[in-house]
């Protein structure tokens, strides 16, 4: 049986002055998880240990974390395919520390929360569903996909300095409901992602796609939001030429 | 003390579901879920949701009555035949509902709800959104709460998340709230109410070859049981034909809906070679499948005597890459299989628990004020078995007659009694010496060793196959590692974000589950639905044709029985 050693951000607020790392030594074997590591040490090594888990499939969203190097989700990284004899650990940035790997989630919900992420229809539903046809569905391909890890929010270099910035999850969140045919509140929506710390604030640096464990174009669908207020700001210029 | 009118505990798809009605009806909602509502087991779901709506061509008679035939059926006539049709006569009207707050099913050519083939029904009746059905409907519902919390018009809603309910306040008979630990602050506090829904959750996490998220355990139903509540049918558990081998992560039916093949070593697609399954092949009930898989398996033509494979590529890669996306990336990613390419390594795993928290045909308990909705539930639409689609569909049509239940009991003056607040102070302390019982404990058990002992003893005595012997050990074993919890000692203390301590009562409330299953099916003698006993191998209408009743006592589980609802359709042998 191999081993590797595990490197981990550890951090109480009530307990600790200040964060420090702790080394775990843990047996792998074919097909191990970062996420089985974790676990490892957590149930034989250090209870205290904090970390979210859910599915251990990718599809909840609560796992990921900053693992060599860049933000991934624990349960669907294999200790093998990392390709080292140590796994280096730090909880998502950007979000306050409530214990190691746990972190506050409160300020990313915020922003979830604040775009109105949900359908706001322009008519009443009749007795059967709303017609969309497969052309008009397929818009809404792979921007559904997003589990909410919060892994391109704390990948994102503007969150460092603005707080206040919305964010790649929120602002794809946007673009969800600006690209679903059934949905009627565009200029509503719009209003909300303008501004100081919306859109605009995205430099386009790319870090949420290429973090994103779902593979969605996220900095794609800021541009295509900023792409759409821009065209509303120029047209009443463009339609006097 | 926090107080709200309802407190539903659970925040998958049958809790918010329950939720949103109470909201709709101005009754002041709270819902108090372990993780956040989005982390909820409901989110793995794939395959789809069955509704008669009638959009496929082949499928453009159906009808509630053809649905609700098929499902009493599929549960080997154990199902409650009123409870399932009402299940049948909501479900166009939920899904439809879903869709208008939402939902993005994937569509047919002219623009309506899409409908695939899943096991159990002669044609095409599950709705669903590529293979991700259960991630966008919970995506929705939460949206849903999101807009009423921000809302002004109607009644209050809060969401309360990473907040563990660990016990019931029942006094003289009447449930008045909930025992709350704030994980994050670690608080233990309670919350009164004139009613409480559970909506926790399957208990697959029994087992150590589950589908189910790590989440899943038996606890959400050990709390009510414990606080004197009987759990129901607990010994019918569904077995997934296809789940990867590994780690049991879920291969959607829809991937056999869509023309998947199973094939043993010999490249047999041999289903065909078994009288029950030659018929609808792939497409047959899941327990159909999941037991003639372990036999290949068994006998010999199984790959490294533990898998099959499930072959995808004849479906073409244009198929697979629009209606089996999330399968493809599961198998890329945990087993370095792309489907397109290859076959992928699947055998049977435990996936959903029918029994659960007995409940009448409104979601309501015997105890007033308590109510129970989803997989934690048995109403009992199910019986022994219950067809692919239907359990979500059980979530959002029960969950929101759950909702209105409640409303209505607690708009009617719920249980008139008001106690008094000395109960709630004394189950507080009580439950924060219980607590601190477990940090001081003398003994030297690691519950982490419990937990795997527990879970490799319901895979080897308490699965596909099951016969008296094997079953004996096994409650032997689970009533030693019961002893042994009574010995535990956990290395991290205080409450603040201590996964220590919530495994630990996680584990407690799979033992209590585990002895339930076990004991429920050593008892009933007879092969019926999911259960197969290779002893009795045969359905016994005359003498078992009845629910199974357990109550929690200081000795173990005491058994009683309940009748079967048979008002509909009689009871035939179920032949596919
Ligand atoms: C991989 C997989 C795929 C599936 N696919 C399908 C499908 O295609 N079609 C279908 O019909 N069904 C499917 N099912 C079954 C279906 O997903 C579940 O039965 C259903 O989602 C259960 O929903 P629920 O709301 O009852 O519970 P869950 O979604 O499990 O939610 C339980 C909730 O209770 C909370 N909770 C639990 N205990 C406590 C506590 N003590 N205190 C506070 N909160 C607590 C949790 O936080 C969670 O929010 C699938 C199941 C699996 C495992
Ligand atoms: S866009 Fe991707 S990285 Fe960002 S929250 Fe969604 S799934 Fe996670
Ligand atoms: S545990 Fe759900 S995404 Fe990792």
């Amino acid at each position: 049986m191999s081993e590797v050693s595990f490197k981990i951000f550890r951090f109480d607020p009530e307990k600790d002055k200040k964060p420090y790392t702790a080394e775990f030594t843990v047996p792998t074997k074919s097909g191990m998880t970062v996420l089985d590591g974790l676990y490892y040490i957590q149930e034989h090594i250090d209870g205290s240990l904090a970390f979210r888990s859910s599915c251990r499939a990718g599809v909840c969203g609560s796992c990921a974390m900053h693992i060599n190097g860049t933000y991934r989700l624990a349960c669907e990284t294999q200790i093998s395919a990392l390709n080292t004899k140590t796994v280096k650990i730090r909880p998502m940035a950007h979000l306050p520390v409530t214990k190691d790997l746990f972190v506050d989630m409160d300020p990313f919900w915020e922003k979830y929360k604040h775009i109105k992420p949900y359908l706001i229809p322009g008519d009443e539903p009749g007795e059967i569903e709303r017609l969309q046809t497969p052309d008009e569905r397929a818009h809404l391909d792979t921007i559904i996909d997003c589990i909410l890890c919060g892994a391109c929010f704390a990948s994102c270099t503007v969150n460092n300095y603005d707080d206040e910035y919305l964010g790649p999850a929120a602002l794809l969140k946007a673009q969800r409901f600006f690209s679903d045919s059934r949905d009627a509140a565009r200029e509503e929506r719009m209003e909300l992602v303008d501004g100081e710390h919306g859109v605009w604030r995205c430099h386009t640096i790319f870090n949420c796609q290429e973090v994103c464990p779902k593979d969605i174009d996220v900095t794609g669908s800021i541009a295509v939001l900023k792409r759409h207020l821009t065209a509303d700001r120029f047209s009443p210029s463009l339609k006097k030429h | 003390m926090r107080y709200h009118q309802v407190i539903v505990v659970g925040g998958g798809l049958a809790g918010l579901r329950a939720a949103l009605e109470l909201n709709k009806r101005n009754v002041k909602v709270a819902v108090v879920s372990k993780v956040h509502p989005l982390r909820s087991h409901s989110v793995e779901a794939q395959g789809g949701i069955n509704a008669p709506l009638g959009n496929h061509p082949r499928g453009s008679h159906d009808s509630p009555e053809l649905h609700a035939f098929d499902t009493v059926k599929g549960s080997d006539y154990l199902a409650d035949q009123k409870s399932a049709l009402r299940l049948t006569e909501d479900a166009s009207e939920r899904v439809r509902e879903m869709e208008h707050w939402g939902v993005p099913f994937s569509r047919t050519t002219d623009g309506k709800i899409a409908q695939r083939p899943f096991g159990g029904a002669g044609f095409p009746r599950t709705c669903f959104a590529s293979d991700k059905t259960g991630h966008v409907l919970l995506h929705t519902l939460y949206e849903q709460c999101v807009k009423y919390e921000q809302a002004s018009e109607r009644g209050e809603m809060v969401v309360y998340d990473e907040q563990i309910v660990t016990g019931l306040i029942v006094d003289d008979g009447v449930c008045h709230g909930v025992i709350v630990w704030d994980f994050q602050t670690g608080e233990i506090d309670v919350i009164k109410s004139e009613a409480v829904i559970f909506a926790t959750g399957g208990a697959g996490r029994i087992f150590g070859k589950t589908t189910n998220a790590l989440i899943s355990t038996g606890l959400g139903m050990a709390i009510p049981y414990w606080a004197g509540i009987p759990i129901k049918d607990l010994e019918f558990v569904q077995f997934h034909p296809t789940t990867l081998f590994g780690t049991n992560i879920l291969m959607t039916e829809g991937a056999r809906g869509e023309g998947g093949f199973l094939l043993n070593n010999e490249g047999d697609r041999f289903l065909a070679n078994y009288d029950d399954s030659s018929k609808a092949m792939e497409v047959a009930p899941r327990d159909i499948v999941a037991r003639n898989m372990t036999r290949e398996i068994m006998e010999g033509r199984g790959f490294e005597d533990e898998y099959l494979h499930l072959d995808l590529r004849h479906l073409g890669r244009d198929k697979i890459l629009e209606r089996l996306p999330g399968i493809r990336d599961l198998a890329m990613k945990f087993v370095h299989v792309d489907p397109i390419e290859a076959p992928v390594p699947v055998q049977p795993g435990m996936h959903y628990t029918m029994g659960g928290i007995d409940t009448n045909e409104l979601g309501a308990s015997r105890v007033p004020g308590f109510y129970a909705a989803g997989e934690c539930g048995s109403v009992s639409v199910h019986g022994a078995n219950r067809l692919g689609g239907n359990s979500m569909l059980e979530t959002i049509v029960y969950g929101a007659i759950a909702g209105d239940s409640a409303a209505q009991y607690v708009l009617d003056g719920a249980s008139g009694k008001t106690p008094d607040d000395t109960i709630f102070e004394d189950a507080r302390k009580r439950e924060l010496s219980r607590l601190d019982g477990m940090f001081t404990g003398a003994g030297e058990e690691n519950p982490a060793d419990i937990k795997d002992e527990l879970e490799e003893t319901m895979n080897r005595k308490c699965w596909v196959f099951r016969e008296e012997k094997t079953l004996q050990e096994g409650i032997e074993k689970v009533e030693e590692l019961l002893e042994r919890y009574q010995n535990i000692t956990l290395n991290s203390t205080g409450l603040r974000v201590n996964f220590d301590l919530l495994w630990a009562l996680e584990l407690g409330g799979n033992l209590a589950m585990a002895e339930v299953m076990i004991k429920g099916a050593a008892r009933r003698k007879e092969s019926r639905g999911s259960q197969f006993r290779t002893d009795f191998p045969t359905r016994d209408d005359d003498n078992w044709l009845h629910h199974t009743l357990a109550y929690y006592t200081n000795d173990g589980p005491r058994f009683d029985s309940s009748e079967v609802d048979l008002s509909i359709w009689e009871p035939k042998e179920r032949k596919y």
